[in-house]
């Protein structure tokens, strides 16, 4: 239990997705303008991570890992297939996207007309995959660590996406160099804010 | 005979030297950041990271393009998803069986060239609706474009970071004997965000119709 606390924490602020790995950036700088969407795609995001590691969290364990196969029968001992993660990985991604995509489209269409033409956009966020390739490199014990490292890159994630919204927001009342306006100061503060995560780092839980 | 001027027109050469500077894919057109950043520590990785993204940007711009006219719109994602997930298979068995090293430093980076922003940007924006032969300079000029700016990073970060380049020190030994220190803070992933900002900096400042007017 503690294990899996620990794990949830780290991956919140010591690994943080954006601020460690850079992952998601592309979404993150382009829809950072207003703190009321980003917290839509934010909440998206978290959701569709927590879904989509456990998921392949079990596809890699009993399907690609070497010796995987091994409940068919003993001759599939030696047989490797992790070279087939990357297009499996992503395959349940978009195909997770879409079936969340047409639940919350049936249970809450107030939430899906919130969030948009963002649902479909997260099959290609990097962050989504780099999760689940993150879950594979690391090798969790459990499906419960895999689940926690996934909620907690999430919750990571939108922590990012909203912090520097609010900061652009007030950006905006600002007397910026012209050159720098727009995308130039935003990756300098998100270098800033980079910095400021890294005192997280000593953190021993 | 004029098959060899149609193959290098003006428009063409355009396409292909387009993305290096006015249309680059990371400082002006903000795709691809993603892994962009995290493998510039050194400038090995990030050169290799570069061809890898170019190669993988070129031919699936061409199997895309040559195959648009069949591919379903409603399910066109899935379709590219399938074909860059096939192209960054052979890129990555052919790291690991070539290079390595620089394979295991790449880590996660190689396969999340498949949602890497610029590949599936230009797909959506240009291979979907232009032919083959276009299609193929666009994917090799954004892809040059963005090795360019990942050498740039590699180049200092490596520079001021480790004191060395392409991993063979430069910074001779008389200078730490003077007392120069590495500056260790350049290798820590923040440093890569600030640098590609002043990049953008710089490169606005020369090329004043890309300010952004907010």
């Amino acid at each position: 239990m503690e294990n899996i606390i620990s794990i949830f924490v780290r991956s919140i602020f010591v690994d943080n997705m954006i601020f460690a790995f850079f992952l998601g950036m592309c979404s993150y700088l382009a829809v950072s303008k207003t703190v009321k969407v980003s917290m839509g795609l934010g909440i998206a995001v978290a959701f569709v991570l927590t879904i989509t590691v456990p998921i392949n969290y079990l596809l890699e364990e009993f399907l690609l890992k070497e010796g995987a196969l091994v409940w068919l029968g003993e001759e599939y001992a030696n047989t490797d297939l992790s070279f087939l993660s990357f297009i499996m990985f992503i395959a349940v991604i978009a195909s997770m996207v879409q079936l969340v995509e047409m639940v919350v489209e049936k249970f809450s269409p107030a939430l899906y007309n919130s969030l948009g033409i963002f649902l479909p956009l997260i099959a290609v966020n990097c962050a989504i995959l780099g999760g689940s390739l993150f879950m594979q490199e690391r090798d969790y014990a459990n499906i419960a660590e895999a689940t926690a490292f996934g909620l907690g890159s999430g919750i990571g994630w939108l922590l990012a996406i909203v912090a520097i919204a609010a900061i652009r927001e007030k950006l905006k009342y600002s007397n910026i160099p012209a050159p720098l306006r727009g995308i130039g100061i935003t990756f300098i503060i998100t270098g800033l804010m980079a910095i400021a995560f890294m005192s997280f780092l000593g953190i021993k839980l | 005979m004029s098959k060899g001027n149609s193959l290098f027109s003006p428009a063409n050469k355009k396409l292909l030297f387009g993305p290096i500077n006015m249309n680059n894919p990371i400082t002006v057109q903000v795709l691809g950041i993603c892994s962009a950043l995290a493998v510039t520590a050194q400038l090995k990785p990030a050169f290799v990271m570069g061809i890898s993204v170019t190669v993988v940007t070129a031919f699936s711009n061409l199997i895309i393009s040559l195959l648009r006219n069949t591919i379903p719109p409603r399910i066109r994602i899935i379709v590219q998803l399938v074909v860059i997930a096939f192209l960054v298979i052979i890129v990555d068995q052919f790291l690991k069986a070539y290079v390595y090293d620089v394979s295991k430093q790449l880590s996660v980076f190689v396969g999340l060239i498949i949602t890497n922003c610029i590949v599936m940007g230009r797909l959506e924006a240009f291979a979907m609706s232009s032919k083959p032969w276009p299609s193929f300079l666009d994917g090799i000029g954004n892809g040059l474009g963005y090795s360019l700016i990942l050498i740039i990073v590699g180049f200092f970060r490596e520079l001021l970071g480790s004191g060395s380049i392409w991993g063979y020190k430069v910074v001779p030994q008389a200078f730490y004997d003077f007392g120069y220190q590495d500056n260790g803070f350049m290798i820590l992933p923040p440093m890569a965000l600030i640098l590609v900002g002043v990049i953008i900096w710089v490169q606005r400042s020369y090329s004043k119709e890309l300010i952004e007017e907010e």
